[in-house]
């Protein structure tokens, strides 16, 4: 009996000692590859790495579903967003002419431009679905200027490795990593279903990230921050999702 | 465990030790072998990986299913297809309130928004399902749990035989002492339909709901005709698991459910001397 105990006592420890260096090695490694998501540390974090490291092997080069120009909804639903700022009333009222997007943070040429600049920029147009949290979509044809080439044109550090993005609307404020942020999908959107893309839709300028959930498609940006880290930014937690008790990756 | 065993004296059987539990005794030992009823050398009724993996799938069902419900609440409309949104027609409407003013519901008031967390801990708890599933499968191949266990006899399979299984519960008959110590045909086809078609349905049509890993495996998606029906058919999937669990704990309460609990976490049905 107490043989047979101590072998198993043994082999238990041991077993034990490698689960735990393991499960040390695999953080470390995780961390290294940028497999934990900023709110890593909440009350469910566990569950939230797990999803994002696996979903990050998964889907690092993978493409959004898109989809054929007889798809597009014919009713497209706008979700209701705060009253407008005074700040963007007085833009709207002058047609956004005096919209920019500053673009800041870790870049070799921190720059601010214009909407006309952004618009005459090279764009992509992709028919992509929109998909809330809530459970509801829509597939609309957005056109915009991919954020890789802005990203080129500011001169993005090498060692940057988020990209924080704001709304007008100033406790609206999101980040995503590089693989979102250079992925050909991500698109700085002016444009929508063969127009200008709708204030109710986050007109004059919304970023898609169309591999991720609609809230992380912040409407209305105007300012965009390269970094290294996050920590620096609200409560550290990587944007204001987090903050008010959701997740901030929602690739699901 | 095996060394132990042949080194313990036998022990001589009281008197009025049931024949089926010296028989129990006989065919799990493979030899002449006298042991008393609650004696506890007897392999289990649920072996140790079965009962900690029921537990572990029990947690996480019911924090998949609070959390799910109130994911539904937020939009408590279904469609079929691509997309649907409050603008566009319903294939069914569940009948409650939201929690989310935007959604055209009927009622006058809206519920308090519980998404965030539920989200987080919707995805958590489906982590940890998944994890206490493979476990479990792994260890139901490579020690023949599902064989010897849930895979039912050819025989049991006969119209007649599924019948008189389905008359006896028709009439309430309570099972026979002898039954607690196996499944019969009724319960090993349900089982074997909730482990290898409904919990993997319902992980797949909760994937298929995610924009990131139908990127990377449309074909999830595709098959099932779109985005808002693998939506519809998770709900549906999540209704079937509910209808198992309402009629697994209906059918652990008429066949004695302190002792069948009992057996699912000690191991061990009490015996009839113990209860006495």
């Amino acid at each position: 009996m107490s043989q047979i105990s101590r072998r198993k006592l043994i082999t238990t420890g041991l077993a034990a000692t490698a689960g735990v260096s393991g499960l040390a090695v695999a953080a470390k490694l995780a961390g290294r590859f940028g497999l934990i998501p900023p709110d890593a540390g909440v009350l469910y974090g566990a569950g939230e790495t797990l999803t994002y490291a696996a979903q990050r092997l998964l889907t690092r080069h993978s493409l959004a579903r898109e989809f054929a120009p007889s798809q597009v909804s014919k009713v497209p639903f706008a979700n209701a967003v705060a009253p407008p700022s005074p700040e963007f009333q007085r833009l709207q009222q002058g047609a956004f002419a005096d919209w920019r997007l500053a673009v800041d943070g870790m870049a070799a040429r921190p720059a601010s431009f214009s909407l006309a600049e952004i618009k005459g920029f090279p764009t992509r147009t992709e028919i992509t679905m929109i998909q809330c949290e809530e459970g509801w979509s829509y597939i609309a044809e957005w056109k915009g200027v991919p954020l890789s080439h802005i990203l080129d044109l500011v001169g993005a550090a090498p060692q940057v490795r988020y990209v924080v993005y704001r709304s007008i609307q100033t406790d609206w404020w999101e980040s995503i990593d590089m693989a979102d942020a250079l992925h050909p999908q991500t698109l700085v959107t002016h444009g929508m279903n063969g127009d200008e893309l709708p204030v109710p839709f986050g007109g004059p300028l919304r970023l898609r990230v169309p591999r991720q959930l609609g809230y992380k498609s912040v409407k209305y940006i105007t300012r965009l921050t390269l970094t290294d880290s996050l920590k620096g930014f609200g409560k550290g937690l990587g944007s204001a999702a987090p903050e008010g008790g959701y997740a901030w990756y929602a690739g699901i | 465990m095996r060394i132990l065993r042949r080194r313990r004296p036998r022990i001589q059987c009281p008197t009025g030790t049931p024949w089926y539990i010296l028989q129990m005794a006989d065919s799990l030992v493979g030899q002449t072998f006298v042991a008393t009823a609650a004696d506890t050398t007897l392999p289990p009724r649920h072996s140790a990986v079965v009962r900690v993996t029921h537990w572990l799938i029990t947690l996480s069902f019911l924090a998949l299913l609070l959390t799910g419900v109130e994911i539904l609440i937020s939009h408590p409309r279904f469609y079929w297809g691509e997309t649907g949104n409050a603008g566009t027609r319903p294939l069914f409407t569940v009948p409650i309130p939201a929690s989310r003013g935007t959604v055209p519901t009927g009622y006058g008031y809206v519920l308090p928004d519980q998404n965030g967390w539920s989200r987080y801990l919707h995805f958590q708890s489906a982590w940890l399902a998944v994890f206490t599933g493979l476990l479990y499968l792994s260890y139901g191949f490579f020690k023949g749990h599902f064989r010897r266990n849930l895979v039912p006899a050819r025989s049991d399979l006969s119209a007649r035989g599924l019948l008189s299984v389905i008359a006896g519960h028709l009439r309430f008959k309570p099972p026979s002492e002898q039954e607690a110590w196996s499944y019969n045909v009724l319960q090993r086809l349900t089982y074997l339909l909730v482990v290898f078609v409904l919990f993997p349905f319902v992980i797949w049509t909760g994937l298929a709901m995610s924009p990131a890993v139908v990127s990377a495996i449309p074909a999830l998606v595709n098959v099932l005709g779109g985005q808002q029906s693998a939506r519809t058919l998770h709900l549906f999937a999540s209704g079937f698991l509910v209808l198992f669990l309402l009629v697994h704990v209906l059918m652990v309460w008429f066949a004695g459910f302190r002792n069948r609990v009992r057996a699912m976490i000690t191991g061990r049905p009490a015996t009839p001397m113990e209860r006495a």
